[in-house]
């Protein structure tokens, strides 16, 4: 986008472009290859670069679905396995191009990956460890069983290299700059859009589809890009060492694999690459131990287990933690303009059509057949006491529920039968009553992903515009000059704050606040009311539940009241609360 | 025919055994809402101790089989101080992985102390079994069986009708109300895991001397296992029982008339049919987190 366009001036470095930042990573790779391609090693040190190299790049795999998205794969070998097989059989017994090959083994890897993740993804994670334990088994009695394809126990021998790389040497030098650049990106990807949801999903599930993340579609993804990883890094392994064999992609392999991504440290890929090299290294150093079989494995599972509890974040994490306080902190970013809301305006005069809405419980109707019109541009509030079904009623609202009857409009749009994230793509926002935040996320990148809501018309395109969007929303909350915290550091009252303005940032069309004031103390709730007042003022459409009814009856202009899941008043503030069966509902009744 | 009615019979024999393990992990999944990965290397575990002191030291069977429990229950012991309880309070990612490398390092010491080849272990009578009209049944076959259903009845009996059957349940549906109420939450725990390792033990050795001994037998029990309380509907513990049999005749037909060497491929094939068109399972898994 064009500088005209941005009404703040921007702090230099980040005007820079990424090419020209990026430079030096760049340069750095370049001397790298080039030092690969020019040094002598002898053949013992070849073959311990290039299994470090071709490894690597499978356990950045991991580092993306379990690191980044916090999804477990215990098959990367039976991955890494189809792509060195592919090259390997490819190659050498039909003499097909090596780059066809390695293409269609990651091709090979995508398909299996995507497949297996979508048809499990949607449930628990112990599904997923085991289907993939499974897979992974399943791959092994394939390359064993199938011998008329795969030479069986034998192997594939004489695989081929690419003509531009045919020595030994230069392959090594191939996979570096191959490594490189999967480092590359695996390291930005993390700040991509697709590299936020998936932090969002592996920080909290729920809260990232109500903010307009797919969370499906987005743990599909990261396991789908893990298994290309897995795949890619087979290929060039097959070609570096010209003889590959069931053994080495076995559940032993990947357990490897799944060791060196959690020593290193599971986040980021430099942990990664740590904990490969060592993981390589170490068994070289201590040949003596490998003539005991199972001795290395089982070390590798005690290993697991003591880096899981003493050092969850590996190697790499644990130096991050050492070294922060001599690293330099975080800009604290311009303020970014005025927060502005524009809520959509395509449906008329009601924002919000509740129809016959029911949620049953097996035997228990939590909400039954709840009628609610929200009009806009007000302040309407959705009381009842405790257990009537307000926050049920949210649910069903937002899509974490499937309503059992009834029909939901918002803004025009019937969004009965969507998922939460279609709903917040439709314009619907929402806070939680146990604040639900992205909590290994600074508040900056809570709010980004919020402003990064399909549908917001608000935010223009790039990091750019996202983070001043998100700027505005905490510095209208006011907390912008603590952007760059991480959520831990926050007081509960800031981290709903935070929350609110999460959902500000995404400019919708009808917010929900589920008991905004619950654990507030009275100077929080001066606040929050004041910014409540601040909201509406620019228009947006409020529903909300409370219990507190100083606030309710002087923010809300309309109130409907729940009692056992039905709704028993509803009208305007002051005489709705004096109605007699919302009196006896609270105080009881003689 | 008679065929099939044998086949039918080993089905269940080894179903039976699936069971059995899909019950030790449901009991810890209720209690901990963890799925216990190392499951499968009790068993393992307690089919080697049996080797240990039946065949190598010559025990007497019934002695053997008393050790080889009493062992489990101090393995149970120590992975819950070791493994599980230090995690309790981390999410579920960790505490699965914790699991997976729990089982990677019993599979693997036990590698390293007796070696790959796989052990023998008789069974326990001295008769290999009867003749009933065209079906053979082999004596310890009918032992798993027999096992099982009181097992199953026992589970039933201990979980519904004692005091600290109900404690336990009371533990896995709301920890923090059961300790209100002054019930010892880790005791519970701790008791689940002696109690499900105990559960995994007796499996493993019923199933040794129908199987061989070796370090791969937890692993493919524990999948198996796994595939069957998918199955059956996760938690459930009729589901456990009932995808546990249903999974051993699928396999055992599956192995005669269509291929011996992917025969563990079987349970892998309708796990993910499951998975597909019914991920609740037969009984159906509470599913849903509260907002």
């Amino acid at each position: 986008m064009s500088a005209e366009n941005m009404p703040m001036t921007v702090p230099a470095v980040r005007a820079r472009p990424l090419l020209l930042r990026h430079l030096p990573y760049f340069a750095g790779a370049a001397v790298l290859v080039t030092l690969t391609a020019t040094m002598q090693f002898d053949g013992y040190i070849h073959n311990i670069l290039m299994q470090a190299v071709t490894f690597a790049i499978a356990v950045f795999g991991l580092s993306v679905v379990l690191g980044l998205c916090g999804q477990i794969n215990l098959a990367q070998a039976a991955f890494f396995g189809l792509g060195a097989y592919a090259v390997g059989i490819g190659t050498s017994d039909y003499h097909v191009s090596y780059w066809f090959c390695l293409v269609a083994g990651c091709v090979l890897a995508l398909l299996a990956g995507a497949l297996l993740g979508a048809s499990t993804l949607r449930l628990g994670g112990h599904y997923l460890a085991m289907v993939t334990i499974s897979f992974q088994q399943i791959i092994t009695l394939v390359m064993i069983n199938t011998i008329w394809l795969t030479h069986g126990p034998d192997g594939v021998s004489n695989i081929g290299r690419p003509a531009l790389f045919q020595s030994a040497q230069s392959y090594l030098a191939f996979c570096v700059g191959m490594l490189a650049l999967v480092g590359y990106f695996v390291w930005h990807l993390s700040d991509t859009r697709l590299g936020r949801a998936m932090r969002a999903v592996r920080d909290n599930e729920l809260a990232a589809g109500v903010v307009g993340i797919d969370v499906f579609r987005t743990k599909v993804s990261a396991f789908a890009l893990c298994a290309v990883l897995g795949g890619l890094a087979g290929g060039l392994f097959a070609g570096g060492f010209s003889y590959v064999s069931p053994d080495q992609f076995s559940f032993a392999e990947s357990v490897v694999f799944l060791t060196m991504s959690l020593l290193g440290g599971v986040a980021s890929p430099i942990g990664s690459a740590i904990g490969t090299g060592l993981l390589i290294l170490i068994p070289e150093w201590l040949r003596f131990l490998k003539s005991v079989p199972g001795l290395y494995l089982a070390i590798y599972g005690l290993s697991v287990i003591l880096i899981i509890r003493y050092m969850p974040d590996g190697i790499w994490g644990f130096f991050n933690l050492a070294t922060e306080r001599w690293r330099a902190k975080a800009k604290v970013r311009a303020a970014g303009p005025p927060l502005q809301l524009s809520p959509a305006t395509v449906g008329g005069d009601t924002v919000l059509e509740v129809k016959g809405l029911s949620k049953h419980f097996g035997g228990l109707k939590a909400v039954d057949e709840v009628d609610i019109a929200v009009r806009r541009g007000g302040v309407h509030a959705l009381i009842g006491p405790n257990g009537s079904g307000k926050t049920t009623t949210l649910n069903v609202l937002s899509g974490l529920y499937k309503a059992t009857a009834g029909k939901v409009v918002l803004d025009g749009t019937d969004v009965t039968e969507m998922p939460p994230h279609q709903r917040a793509a439709a314009g619907l926002g929402r806070t939680f009553q146990n604040i639900r935040l992205f909590r290994s996320m600074t508040a900056l990148e809570n709010v980004v992903i919020g402003a990064e809501r399909p549908g917001n018309r608000l935010v223009g395109h790039g990091a750019d515009a996202l983070n001043e969007r998100a700027m505005s929303a905490l510095s209208f909350v006011g907390l912008g000059a603590r952007a760059n915290e991480l959520i831990s550091s926050f007081s509960y009252g800031h981290q709903r704050l935070i929350e609110i303005a999460r959902a500000l940032a995404a400019n919708p069309t009808l917010l929900l606040l589920d008991e905004p004031a619950a654990g507030l103390n009275s100077t929080e709730k001066l606040e929050l009311h004041e910014l409540l007042k601040r909201i509406a003022a620019q228009g947006l459409t409020i529903l909300i539940i409370d219990h507190d009814m100083t606030l309710v009856s002087e923010a809300a202009q309309h109130i409907t009241v729940l009692n056992f899941g039905r709704r028993i008043a509803d009208g305007e503030s002051m005489a709705v609360l004096r109605h007699p069966d919302v009196v006896s509902a609270y105080l009881g009744s003689e | 025919m008679d065929l099939a009615l044998q086949l039918l019979f080993t089905g269940i024999g080894i179903g039976a055994v699936y069971a059995l393990v899909a019950l030790g992990f449901v009991l810890i999944f209720r209690a901990t809402n963890v799925v216990n990965f190392a499951q499968g290397e009790f068993s393992m575990v307690a089919a080697y101790l049996m080797v240990v002191f039946a065949v190598d030291l010559g025990w007497p069977y019934w002695l053997s089989f008393l050790m080889a429990l009493a062992g489990m229950a101090l393995l149970g012991a120590i992975f819950n101080l070791g493994v599980y309880y230090p995690l309790r309070h981390r999410s579920f990612l960790p505490v699965i992985i914790a699991t997976i490398g729990a089982s990677i390092l019993m599979a693997n010491s036990v590698l390293a102390i007796y070696g790959p080849q796989p052990q023998v272990l008789e069974g326990w009578f001295e008769t290999p079994g009867i003749q009933l009209g065209p079906v053979y049944l082999d004596s310890q076959y009918l032992l798993i069986i027999a096992v099982t259903i009181v097992l199953v009845i026992f589970n039933y009996w201990f979980f519904e009708k004692t005091m600290l059957g109900k404690k336990l349940q009371a533990t896995s549906q709301d920890k923090e109300m059961a300790s209100l109420l002054g019930i010892s939450v880790s005791t519970m725990i701790m008791i689940t895991f002696i109690y499900s390792a105990v559960l995994g033990g007796l499996a493993g050795i019923l199933v040794a001397p129908v199987l061989f001994v070796s370090i791969q037998m937890g692993s493919t029990i524990a999948l198996k296992a796994f595939a069957a309380t998918i199955i059956g509907g996760f938690g459930d513990v009729a589901g456990a029982i009932i995808g546990g049999l249903a999974l051993g005749i699928i396999e055992t037909f599956g192995a005669a008339y269509i291929s011996v060497p992917y025969k563990d491929g079987f349970a892998f094939l309708v796990l993910v049919l499951f998975l597909v068109f019914r991920p609740q399972g037969i009984f159906g898994e509470r599913v849903a987190e509260k907002a």
